[in-house]
């Protein structure tokens, strides 16, 4: 027992050594032309060597550590108690819901310019990860390339008001739809496809939509993307300080107020937030219907579900079609956020970070992903300081996710529902 | 009303099931028994449509069936059972019963996005319709539970009143009663001679244990190694000298 300790202990603080000693020890320098490899400071190295021995004595002592972790005091003051009554809590959930979207309202009112422009990103990928829900979370389908429908939204937006000049009210319908139609037609190869085989095959298309917007030059202007994309109009006013287009008038002077570039930010925003809002109350509504507990079932066991008559085409498009149709949704609104869209905005890493807030949020849990794109979105901002090993961080903070809560942050919770006793 | 002519599948060099025909008529118990490997679950898969069989004839109601995709034979009203129980297990209880009303239900996603009345009201009668069927099957109490938790027994159970939340004119139970004890078998012999009786439903059951088979079943089809060996009602089965043959070897 005790040897096989030290042995286990020894390896890990070697382990240690090996990894740490390059990422930290060694630094390439630009000289010139030449590169240069140059070693680090001598306390750099002393601070490997103590990290290896704090890991050393860490491992060989590990029982004892855990052992009396386990004894400290339940940290969860809820754990105790009683769950609450069934109606009580969802009245409760529903007004904490209701009073936390109207907080969000009024918020953006009080605070900092940069703030609001971060929860608008915060929003979006609400949405993102809301539609992303509906086809990992319930049906079970993992799809690597979601990011695509994003693209499909954002630059059916942006091509639209390129060469049409459509405003962005017309383009939120036209983007998700068109959106949702490629989730369509994305779906029908998949059908008959499931796990790896079917996150291969859905990473392979969002790449195939990135490397087209990247290389469709004369189209979409490869990398070097598209600009000049409108902001959402409120009845025809522009948030901008001068009219750009005949016939709109401008908000500071229609409610004869000063000019402020806030406007526009805050517009942006309470848009984000209805569409959010109202994203998830339609996926909520589709949970609760026959669509939403097909894609469940067929998440659970597609060989019972068919041989009850549901059809897997049906169920499996619909998934995809619905999940594409909300990521076009919040892509014309990120087109519009930014005013200026590149491929680069929708590379693999997008669809990744997407999953990820899924899966922490804990798969099929509505409230549970909002909570986890909060998260993920603005954990980063916050940790600006770190913002090297931002990766590092966000890396190592979903392994320990997986390992201590691989449910997710709240997991779903059935629907109960009371039956009427039948004669 | 279900009629299996000369079916026949074929894996590769495998002639899994040969030749077998058979009949239900309307309200009829009828069982395929056979030793293990015979090939009784071939013939079920092929005729609810997992398998396309590779020769034969499959007539349901009139109608050629043999090649069509499993959920249009279900929704035909053939609805089968699994040997190893195939629950939505992180569902609960009445959703899975839920789920096995899709064809039931108003499946138009506008209506149901703005909550029609009558959607509600095929909803409504979709849960009341489960809340029978899990108080038929005793397991009404459970009802928001997670079918994943439910005992074994409870989950052949409820596997069945799944199938019957569908209003099938035909039932096919794979093996219904492996794993149950002695008294939740006796259970499910009443639950299967009353679907008969009261619901007149047909049913097709393939089963190993004996005295469930010889008690319920109108007719007994026995196949071995893919073969048909013998049909008739159950006393002629019992003293038929191929079945025992096969059954317990050469005396």
């Amino acid at each position: 027992m005790a040897a096989n300790n030290i042995r286990h202990a020894l390896f890990c603080a070697i382990v240690t050594l090996i990894i740490s000693f390059p990422i930290l020890g060694l630094s390439l320098e630009a000289k010139g032309v030449n590169i240069t490899l140059s070693g680090a400071k001598t306390s750099t190295y002393v601070a490997i060597v103590l990290a290896a021995v704090a890991v050393f004595v860490f491992q060989i002592f590990r029982d004892t550590f855990m052992g009396a972790l386990g004894k400290l005091p339940n940290l969860n003051p809820l754990a105790g108690r009683e769950p609450m009554e069934q109606n009580k809590r969802v009245k409760l959930e529903s007004w904490l819901l209701t009073g936390i979207v109207v907080f969000a309202l009024f918020w953006p009112f009080l605070v900092s310019r940069g703030s609001v422009d971060l929860a608008t990103l915060v929003l979006i990928y609400i949405m993102l990860a809301l539609g992303l829900n509906v086809v990992v979370g319930l049906a079970g389908l993992l799809d690597l390339g979601y990011v695509a429908f994003y693209a499909v939204g954002a630059y059916t937006f942006a091509l639209l008001s390129q060469y049409t000049g459509i405003s962005f009210w017309m383009a939120l319908p036209i983007g998700a739809l068109l959106a949702g139609l490629t989730g369509m037609i994305l779906g029908f190869p998949v059908l008959r496809l499931r796990g790896d085989y079917l996150a291969i095959v859905t990473l392979g298309f969002g790449e195939i939509i990135r490397i087209l917007l990247n290389n469709w030059t004369t189209l979409t202007g490869g990398p070097n993307g598209i600009g000049g994309i409108p902001e959402p109009t409120l009845f025809g006013m522009e948030f901008g300080r001068r009219v750009k287009e005949e016939g709109n008038t401008s908000f500071h002077e229609t409610f004869g107020i000063a000019y402020s570039g806030e406007h526009k930010v805050i517009f942006l925003y309470l848009i984000a937030l209805v569409l959010a809002v109202i994203t998830a109350l339609i996926i909520r509504r589709f949970m609760r219907m026959p669509v939403g507990r097909a894609w469940e079932a067929l998440r659970e066991d597609e060989i019972a579900a068919r041989s009850l008559g549901l059809s897997r085409t049906a169920v499996k498009l619909s998934a995809f079609t619905i999940g594409a149709f909300f990521a076009g949704f919040a892509g014309t609104v990120f087109a519009s956020k930014q005013g200026f869209i590149s491929p680069e905005s929708f590379v693999f890493l997008e669809s990744a970070i997407i999953l990820a807030i899924v899966v922490l949020g804990g798969m099929g849990s509505q409230l549970g992903v909002i909570l986890a794109a909060i998260a993920v979105t603005i954990l980063p901002e916050l940790a600006r300081e770190f913002s090297e090993y931002r990766m590092l961080i966000f890396g190592a903070a979903m392994v320990l996710m997986m390992v201590w809560r691989p449910q997710g942050l709240l997991p779903v919770r059935r629907v109960q529902i009371t039956l009427n006793k039948q004669g | 009303m279900l009629e299996v002519q000369n079916l026949s599948m074929r894996f590769g060099g495998l002639l899994a099931v040969d030749g077998v025909s058979l009949d239900v008529q309307e309200r009829e118990i009828v069982s395929i028994i056979g030793p293990n490997g015979a090939g009784k679950t071939t013939v079920f898969n092929c005729l609810s449509g997992f398998y396309k069989p590779t020769g034969g004839k499959v007539i349901f109601e009139g109608k050629e069936i043999q090649g069509i995709p499993d959920y249009k034979i279900s929704r035909l009203g053939m609805v089968r059972t699994f040997q190893h129980v195939r629950l939505f297990t992180q569902m609960t209880v009445v959703e899975n019963l839920l789920v096995a009303q899709h064809r039931h239900l108003n499946t138009n996603m506008i209506a149901g996005l703005l909550g029609t009345p009558n959607y509600k009201e095929r909803e409504q009668k979709a849960l009341d319709r489960a809340a029978y069927w899990l108080e038929r099957v005793g397991l009404l109490d459970l009802a928001n539970r997670d079918a994943g938790n439910l005992a074994y027994g409870q989950q052949r159970r409820l596997e069945i009143a799944r199938c019957m939340v569908t209003e099938p004119k035909l039932l096919m139970l794979d093996e219904p009663a492996a794993g149950l004890n002695p008294a939740e078998t006796k259970e499910l012999n009443q639950l299967i001679v009353s679907l008969k009786e009261d619901y007149n439903v047909s049913v097709v059951l393939i089963e190993h244990d004996m005295s469930l088979v010889m008690d319920i079943s109108d007719r007994i089809n026995v196949i071995n190694q893919g073969k048909p060996l013998a049909s008739g009602t159950p006393e002629e089965i019992r003293h038929n000298d191929d079945v025992i043959k096969a059954y317990l070897g050469e005396a």
